[in-house]
């Protein structure tokens, strides 16, 4: 209850007014809210996202598009040929680093999310399947889980790309594929607990169908602890596709990405460092950025934390 | 206790032929093979199985799979595809100086990490704790390859005091690797301890330590250090073998001949069989150093082997 002053009748009264009742989701958006690292990483994710977004209309220049008059431009520099300015300078093949910036932030964010959509279609099924049907079924998933869990997951992605060929699909696929297993683990873990509430009990001698009953239940009730995993694995997920593309073995050195763009200019590391160092800071960005708002996500929706 | 050793023990049988079932298949998927390159001589049929019969391609797979798993169980993986010394042969060139690097790291990050993560503990939101939580975040979100680069940038290309690239017999060059090579489990380890050193400080035992009179460095150290530590333990093992076989990035960029390069050298160069005895190698090492780390941990608490 709070007090408030409101004009009656030409006079002001103070009156005791009731606060509208909270849902535990405003309430969470109210603690994200109040993190103010969480909330700068939302604003620089949402202009990752947005210029990933435009690329194809704002950078200045095709994004292989390959001057054979300014090599190794200085930023600022203009470009002879086009007349336009290399803002961030070229680098040693005269292609224009802002443009391929621009579009190398598509490869990493599509990375995050499309991954760690793999993760949630592998993990949650079959989370939800173990906790919920126990038995025989929770054995055989849970030992597959501990034999994928053993399994060196930098090793299993690059396996999975020398068969399968370096496209980006494959690895998106590869890199969802080696971070299901933790998704799985926990939502098992969430499942066995929120089975033994009243409220499912109740709902079965209701009469309610297994299915039903996850869908309707179960999954509402843990929605919070994904969320927070999903959110957690995006920067995971862009980090190993950095690392996998600078060491050669990710995505194709033609393609436009942060990673194809360090391992090009290390060679060039003391002629002009800048070109190396510009997308290094972006992957740094992006990764802190996304790390920032992880754990926001997790500290806004479990309040017991800190 | 022992019962809880024996199945762990026995649990790394499948978890083996798990992997290298799964590792065989996928080199064997691969499209191509070793007659599919465009040699310009052709190469007469008796030749050729000549040359599948050496190699044991004439066999079926669930053999040559049968017969890769018993010469790996003597210690001999095989032929490399691009070189004419043997898998074990190369590995065991690459592995010491891996170790040794891993090592090196390891030491680093256990001086570093446990110390600045007690006293960040102790000064709880103070300076040290501040600078703590920083190298936290960097250590763990940040890519070591990136961090890497800005360290080369700094200590190599502008202040010119560090090489850059790796001379085995020169100490200088060992610096940068060993550190870039450390921050990430100084972090995490850091990151443990501090919360767990958190954590024990609101226990009563402490409080009753600290009741008693003891000086504060005997509290702390006996009582809150020590019993900070456990969880610490059970990091070690997967760290260690972490940094024994996760140096891929930084035997890249600073041209260190060890296992890490030679593995990236072998993807590049699609040497499958190099590539499959580096696998089964590294996992071998992951999985006995979490089981080392398991058991170890199940001395210190009991618990674990009953659950």
């Amino acid at each position: 209850m709070t007090t408030q002053a409101i004009p009656v009748s030409g006079v002001v009264l103070n009156i005791q007014v009731e606060k509208p009742a909270r849902t535990p989701m405003q309430l969470a958006l109210d603690r994200f809210r109040r993190n103010r690292l969480a909330v700068i990483s939302i604003v620089i994710v949402t202009i990752l996202i947005a210029m990933a977004l435009t690329a194809g209309v704002f950078a200045p220049f095709a994004p292989n598009f390959q001057s054979a008059v300014a090599q190794d431009a200085a930023p600022g520099a203009v470009e002879p040929t086009t007349h336009r300015i290399n803002v961030l300078g070229s680098d040693n093949l005269g292609r224009d680093i802002l443009t391929r910036l621009m579009y190398g932030s598509r490869v990493s964010l599509a990375v995050g999310f499309v991954a760690n959509f793999v993760v949630l279609a592998i993990g949650v099924p079959l989370g939800l399947l173990a906790g919920y049907f126990g038995g025989l079924l929770d054995n055989l998933i849970m030992r597959f889980t501990d034999i994928m869990y053993a399994f060196p997951s930098l090793l299993f992605v690059i396996i999975i790309i020398t068969t399968f060929g370096r496209s980006l699909w494959v690895i998106f696929i590869a890199l969802g594929l080696t971070s299901w297993v933790t998704m799985t683990r926990l939502v098992r873990g969430q499942v066995l607990q929120v089975k033994q509430m009243d409220y499912v009990t109740s709902s079965r001698s209701l009469g309610a169908r297994s299915l039903g009953l996850i869908r309707r239940h179960v999954l509402p009730n843990i929605m919070g602890p994904i969320l927070v995993v999903i959110t957690l694995g995006i920067p995971e997920t862009i980090i190993a596709e950095a690392t996998l593309t600078y060491l050669g073995l990710g995505v194709d050195p033609s393609t436009p990405s942060w990673g194809t763009m360090v391992s090009a200019a290390v060679g060039e590391i003391y002629s002009s460092p800048t070109q190396v160092i510009i997308p290094a800071f972006a992957i740094a960005a992006i990764t802190l950025a996304f790390t920032f708002v992880g754990d926001g996500v997790s500290d806004a929706l479990d309040p017991r934390r800190r | 206790m022992l019962a809880y050793i024996i199945r762990r023990v026995l649990w790394l049988i499948p978890v083996f032929i798990a992997v290298s079932l799964i590792t065989f298949a996928l080199m064997h998927l691969t499209p191509g093979g070793p007659w599919d390159t465009a040699t310009p001589r052709a190469v007469p049929q008796a030749v050729r199985d000549a040359i599948k019969a050496k190699y044991g391609l004439d066999k079926s797979l669930p053999q040559q799979y049968i017969d890769y798993i018993w010469k790996a169980l003597h210690g001999d993986l095989g032929p490399s595809f691009s070189s004419s010394v043997p898998v074990s042969q190369q590995i065991a060139q690459g592995f010491p100086l891996t170790a040794s690097l891993g090592l090196a790291a390891l030491f680093v990050s256990i001086i570093i990490g446990i110390p600045l993560g007690l006293i960040a503990a102790l000064r709880h939101n103070g300076l040290v704790d501040q600078i703590s939580v920083f190298i936290v975040t960097m250590g763990i979100s940040v890519p070591s390859f990136v961090l890497a680069i800005l360290m080369i940038v700094i200590f190599s290309v502008v202040l010119r005091i560090l090489p850059y690239q790796f001379q085995r017999d020169q100490w200088q060059s060992w610096i940068l690797p060993v550190f870039i090579l450390s921050l990430a489990p100084t972090a995490l380890m850091l990151r443990l301890t501090r919360s767990t050193a958190l954590d024990v400080l609101n226990e009563d035992y402490v409080r009753t330590a600290r009741a008693k009179g003891l000086p504060a460095s005997t509290v702390n150290l006996r009582h809150v250090l020590r019993n900070a530590l456990i969880p610490v333990i059970t990091l070690i093992g997967p760290l260690t073998a972490g940094l024994i076989t996760g140096s891929f990035v930084v035997e890249t960029l600073f041209g260190v001949p060890g296992i890490g390069r030679q593995f990236v050298q072998a993807v590049n160069k699609r040497d499958y069989g190099l590539l499959m005895g580096s696998t089964l190698f590294y996992t071998l090492i992951i999985v006995v150093f979490n089981l080392a780390v398991d058991v170890t941990y199940s001395f210190i608490d009991p618990r674990i082997a009953r659950s």
